[in-house]
């Protein structure tokens, strides 16, 4: 047994050694796909801010439906706007991809698999980094996508949020703290400086159950995996139990 | 008539088949009269388990073929349309892109097994080099399996590939353009991969798995000790220090396929994506030939291979850099094939060699895992500079073999195997 605790550890040295590197963007969050209220809110403003323009083109409406506990008349009245789209099709946006060229310069991409390709504490983070910036054709840039095509679409929810120079807590590369106050001088602080309709506590809480649904877009199997696993798991530990009391009893005979 | 001799079953249904088909026969030839040396220790699961991963490969594959759609406009729809709307194809996608890794795994670790114990000594060359063909062509299967869910890194590594063979002086555009079927990768390229790995690299992979066993039961198992259990044999002719593969190694196999199935399902389940190096990243976008990706690198396997190619930054002897780095690469996997004639020591296992050797081992073996690091992040002055000095060590371990393996002094290899 020792022999075969040994061959798990070797198995599973090359999954350490791989550490990936994460995105480098300054917030972090935490998917929890278990929490559906928050994946409900998610949902419901992706729907009336995000989805104008960006579509989900691989996630249908009935499996979120039926993956956060909603009904479907309720899915279909408030969550569906388009006369063109029923309750099991794929959450497409009705903008045209030539639109978003015109209007934008860059057509919006489908954010189905955003969650995996870019990460969830990129989304969370790209989602509370815009600022205003007048010579931008939009009025805002982003912190974290310089130079966005996209518009800050959040912004009746967050406020006006600007670039300020300020003294701040975090450490500064380059700069030494202020001998007195130990702070630093920075000018890429956001900060925001006209309320919007939310509280910033409240809306990051927003930014995170957008980001949680995006999470949960990219991979709804994860739900059923995260089902799945336990019983597979102790299916295989008893099956691996029975088979070493039997390789013991057959090798009583091997000197 | 066939063999008179063959053992056949009494009588009833058996007895039936044996006398039109050799079951009873080939049951004891292959298991329950096969001897195998009851020293294994855990390093000899990995056969065993690489067996296992073909079959998930194959049952999974066929099951994705079912949905998958090999063209270019609906490759990757098909495999999201796996992911979600196929009952548990999430689960059928994960047990085959977890299994093409989880193959690599097992068979390095095999592979390792068979250098430290000397596995490729005289008689079993030809296990070894059945085995490296298995090898070179699993290469080549993951490589083409690896375009079909026509990702961005699907894409862009089969460029990267494709483009190695346009590296050959003279024949190498037309080469590129030959292998590729049109000018850039296309839905060509991928119905052509998708031929070649879902039908020809798999029938000629099983081939070589049943010519590689047939070789093995043949000369029989090498050992931990090295020692050939063949030679000492008991009155009735069983070798002294084998027992029945059946069912002696099937009841312990079992225990390790246990082990090795549950760390299959914690990654299957938790980690699909293995770190983002089983499944890349930019593989969640579509192929877009127009947009490269920032950092082009192949799946963690391919790696250490990679570091190689990439560490020729040199011009020689009139040939170009990416040409040499194509041939270093080449010459990498190709003188595995030749490793039973660079090896002169008088015994097999690394447990008798002299401390050359073990040193050799152990250097080669941290020099391969350091290309594989190096081969995965992009490329620094310092990094191609160590993947320089490693690239220099694996192949000093082929080349300098016949003259460490012939000068060190050896130990005593015992006359029967050790506990």
């Amino acid at each position: 047994m020792k022999k075969q605790l040994f061959a798990l550890l070797f198995a599973l040295v090359p999954l350490m050694a791989i550490a990936a590197p994460g995105p480098d963007v300054p917030y972090s969050m935490t998917p929890d796909l278990q929490d559906k209220e928050s994946l409900q809110r998610g949902m419901q403003l992706y729907v009336n801010y995000c989805m104008g323009c960006h579509s989900l083109e691989h996630q249908r409406f009935s499996r979120a439906a039926a993956d956060f506990d909603m009904p479907q008349d309720l899915v279909e009245e408030n969550l569906i706007f388009s006369s063109s789209l029923a309750f099991n099709d794929l959450m497409q946006t009705t903008m045209q991809r030539d639109d978003g060229d015109n209007w934008f310069g860059a057509a919006a991409p489908d954010l189905t698999l955003h969650g995996r390709l870019r990460g969830a504490d990129w989304i969370y983070s790209y989602l509370l980094s815009f600022y205003r910036d007048p010579s931008r054709a939009t009025g805002v840039n982003n912190a974290v996508f310089d130079l966005v095509a996209m518009p800050n679409v959040l912004e009746p929810l967050q406020g006006v949020q600007e670039m300020v120079c300020t003294e701040t807590d975090q450490p500064v590369p380059g700069q030494s703290p202020d001998p007195l106050s130990g702070k630093y001088q920075s000018c890429d602080v956001l900060q925001v400086t006209q309320p919007g309709s939310m509280e910033p506590a409240e809306f990051e809480e927003a930014v995170y159950d957008l980001t949680n649904f995006l999470a949960y877009v990219g991979e709804p199997s994860k739900l059923q995996a995260q089902t799945l696993a336990p019983k597979v798991l102790i299916f295989i530990f008893i099956f691996g139990v029975i088979a070493y009391f039997l390789k013991r009893e057959y090798w009583r005979d091997v000197h | 008539m066939g063999n008179p001799n063959k053992v056949k079953a009494e009588r009833g249904i058996m007895r039936w088949v044996d006398d039109r088909f050799p079951a009873t026969q080939m049951m004891q030839d292959h298991l329950t009269k096969y001897y195998a040396p009851k020293n294994f220790n855990f390093l000899y699961i990995f056969g065993v388990l690489a067996l296992l991963v073909l079959v998930n490969q194959i049952l999974t594959g066929v099951w994705l073929t079912m949905s998958y759609n090999p063209s270019a406009e609906g490759a990757f729809r098909s495999v999201e349309y796996i992911m979600r709307d196929v009952e548990y194809g999430w689960l059928i996608r994960y047990m085959h892109s977890t299994g093409a890794s989880a193959f690599f795994v097992v068979i390095y670790l095999h592979m390792f097994r068979a250098l430290m114990y000397g596995s490729y000594k005289a008689p079993r060359e030809l296990v070894w080099i059945f085995g490296m063909a298995i090898y070179l062509l699993l290469m080549a299967e993951a490589f083409m399996g690896y375009l079909l869910p026509w990702g961005q890194m699907s894409y862009w590594g089969a460029q990267v590939i494709i483009s190695l063979f346009a590296t050959i002086p003279g024949i190498g555009p037309d080469l590129a353009q030959w292998i590729r079927g049109d000018f850039l990768i296309s839905g060509i390229t991928l119905n052509r991969f998708f031929a070649l790995h879902v039908v020809a690299l798999p029938i000629v992979i099983l081939a070589l798995v049943v010519l590689h066993i047939i070789a093995l039961h043949e000369v029989g198992s090498n050992n931990p000790d090295g020692v050939e259990i063949k030679e000492k044999k008991d009155e009735t002719g069983k070798p002294l220090d084998g027992i029945p593969f059946h069912p002696y190694y099937t009841v312990k196999d079992l225990v390790g396929v246990a082990v090795f199935l549950f760390v299959f399902a914690v990654v299957l389940f938790y980690f699909p994506e293995g770190g983002g190096y089983f499944l890349e990243r930019p593989n969640f976008e579509p192929a877009n030939p127009m947009v490269t990706p920032d950092h082009i690198a192949p799946v963690w396997y391919f790696t250490p291979f990679y570091a190689i190619l990439r560490a020729i930054t040199f011009d020689f002897l009139g040939l170009r850099a990416e040409f040499l780095g194509v041939l270093a690469m080449g010459g990498a996997i190709a003188i595995l094939f030749v490793l039973p004639w660079l090896d002169r020591s008088p015994v097999k296992s690394i447990r008798y060699k002299g401390w050359l050797s073990r040193i050799a081992l152990v250097i080669f073996s941290v020099s391969f895992v350091v290309l594989g690091v190096l081969g995965a992040i992009p490329a620094t002055p310092a990094r191609t500079l160590t993947a320089q000095i490693c690239t220099l060590l694996y192949f000093a371990f082929f080349i300098l073999m016949p003259v460490y393996t012939s000068i060190e002094k050896t130990k005593p290899v015992p006359e029967r195997v050790t506990g």
